[in-house]
């Protein structure tokens, strides 16, 4: 455990030291804006609540998210650094765990400089702040399921490009599955089976049903599971591909 | 105190480390010897828990790195070869990192970056970002990373590679500091640190162990081991060819390599200046050079190397 909170302490730090952290969570800030203002008419439609804000999270995390998981293990085989922190005397899963929490911290950290939101909205009106708060613990859990998504990629790659490109596909797919679109294509010639999974697998829909504000413990098990399975996969393939 | 058992590794259908067994005891220093590609920083990323060897294991104190890693890592130290570290942080705080993930805390971290920066000399770099040190700073904080936990077993991967004079100088140093109470391992193709530093050299090519002896021993099997260079004012290399040759222990006469006078080497590597010296004053040469050669350990390198190589690329 003392492993895990120092990899995540230097992991966390490692984000500050460059510019990434403060141009990831300008970025956030000023796109989560623009989509709750000009796209989302957050003023017109004269309601005080924030649905028009988290309704585009799930595809704003899609071009940040992999931003953020891309260099979490690509780096680390560039510089060679892997070696150095492979043979401390860690466990894989510390060193998974580790990294990992930093990064869902860090997203952590951006969501929550969205408070002005939350102030403004109760401000303006009455909001329902148990929906809000819910919506808040929906988008961090979405993003913590993309974020291990991209660690999982990111582990079996030098190259950030691709681990950042890889990732925007899974977590595309993964958002969408649920999408009409998706279901209009599938739906005529694909078995039931393959419609309700596709249901049953998208962020987006288990995102929303949290959003309407009830935290049903199945949507979060979903998330947490997401994200457990894929750490696993994200340890077994370092196991694995350690020297490439 | 290290104990490498059998290890081998496939690459595909490549052998890049054949059955490699040795042993390191406290107060041995290893020079581990080999052309580029022989497999030495294989076996040390073997060695050190990083690569799962194909078959075979190493222990460390007593520990198996396959079946109990993070003991056996606890007894490690390892310099990596280029001594990657993360480039956006300082010495001091890549060093707190090292320490805490080490086990260490507090005071007792401190102290001992403390002593390991005072050691290696890096306290004037230890703010700065790792990634505008020079080379040879990088490869003491590395160093310092390795010797932090005060680990009885040390693996450094080419510790001199790219520092100046002065730098190797005191990287010996801290080597030969540190000798009586650790079992240490290094890897290099500079010839000169395994006379400087080792006790004991393996050399391996294309993953085998070709041989492994003191450096004086492998010198010895330098055909230059006991050969003399004798020159002598006026007297034509011809002439001094023609008289040596008849000498019952010498086995060649050649042109040295430098153009003055010549080298004669001796029959099954005897003590052969004596008799020279002799056979020079009988004829009143006026010597001007006579040195009895030491034997050179890259030619032994090379001869050993090389012939490994012929069998290989005649099957091929």
């Amino acid at each position: 455990m003392r492993a895990v909170a120092t990899i995540f302490r230097r992991e966390l730090a490692g984000y500050f030291a460059t510019p990434l952290a403060y141009v990831f969570i300008v970025i956030f800030l000023v796109m989560a804006g623009m989509l709750t203002f000009f796209v989302g008419n957050f003023f017109g439609r004269g309601q005080a609540d924030l649905e028009p804000f988290f309704a585009f999270h799930p595809w704003l995390y899609l071009v940040l998210i992999p931003a953020l998981s891309m260099r979490l293990w690509a780096e680390e085989r560039r510089s060679g650094t892997i070696e150095l922190f492979l043979t401390l005397p860690i466990r894989t899963t510390e060193a998974v765990a580790g990294k990992f929490l930093a990064a869902w911290c860090f997203a952590g950290i951006a969501l929550s400089l969205t408070f002005p939101f939350w102030i403004t909205v109760n401000i303006l009106g009455r909001p329902d702040n148990g929906v809000i708060a819910a919506s808040y613990l929906a988008s961090w859990l979405m993003a913590g399921a993309m974020l291990a998504v991209g660690a999982c990629v990111s582990a079996v790659t030098k190259n950030q490009v691709i681990a950042f490109v890889v990732t925007a596909a899974l977590v595309f797919l993964f958002t969408a599955a649920g999408a009409p679109a998706v279901l209009g294509a599938l739906s005529g010639w694909a078995p039931q089976w393959l419609l309700d999974a596709s249901v049953q697998m998208s962020f987006a829909g288990h995102f929303s049903a949290i959003t309407r504000g009830v935290v049903d413990l199945r949507d979060v098990f979903y998330f947490v599971s997401v994200m457990v399975a894929f750490l696993f996969a994200n340890a077994i393939l370092i196991d694995l591909e350690k020297a490439e | 105190m290290l104990e490498i058992r059998h290890l081998v590794k496939h690459f595909g259908a490549l052998v890049a480390v054949d059955d490699v067994s040795f042993a390191v005891a406290r107060g041995e220093v290893l020079g581990f010897l080999g052309p580029s590609g022989a497999g030495k920083s294989t076996t040390m990323k073997m060695i050190t828990g990083f690569v799962p060897p194909s078959s075979g294991t190493s222990v460390i104190c007593g520990y198996d790195i396959l079946r109990a890693p993070l003991a056996a890592k606890r007894c490690i130290g390892y310099l990596l070869e280029g001594a990657p570290a993360y480039p956006d942080m300082t010495p001091a705080a890549f060093l707190e990192f090292v320490a805490h993930i080490r086990g260490f805390r507090g005071r007792e971290a401190k102290r001992r970056i403390g002593r390991i920066v005072e050691t290696i000399h890096i306290a004037d770099v230890m703010h700065q970002p790792i990634e505008i040190l020079s080379k040879g700073y990088r490869r003491r904080v590395g160093v310092a990373q390795a010797l932090l936990h005060d680990p009885p077993v040390v693996i450094l991967d080419e510790p001199t590679d790219g520092l100046d004079p002065n730098q190797k100088y005191e990287m010996r140093r801290i080597i030969d500091e540190m000798r009586p109470n650790k079992a240490i391992v290094i890897s290099t193709h500079l010839l000169e640190e395994v006379e400087a530093v080792c006790s004991r050299a393996i050399i391996i090519a294309h993953g085998r162990i070709l041989a492994d002896a003191t450096p004086a021993e492998l010198a010895r099997r330098s055909r230059r081991h006991n050969a003399v260079r004798l020159a002598a004012a006026g007297i034509s290399e011809a002439r001094l060819r023609a008289e040596l040759i008849r000498l019952p222990m010498v086995a060649a006469v050649e042109a040295a390599p430098d153009g003055e006078g010549v080298s004669v080497f001796p029959r099954d590597g005897q003590d052969i200046v004596a008799d020279l010296a002799d056979l020079a004053r009988a004829h009143r040469w006026p010597v001007t050079l006579l040195r009895v050669e030491q034997g050179r350990l890259d030619e032994v390198f090379r001869e050993i190397t090389t012939a490994a190589a012929a069998p290989a690329a005649a099957a091929a």
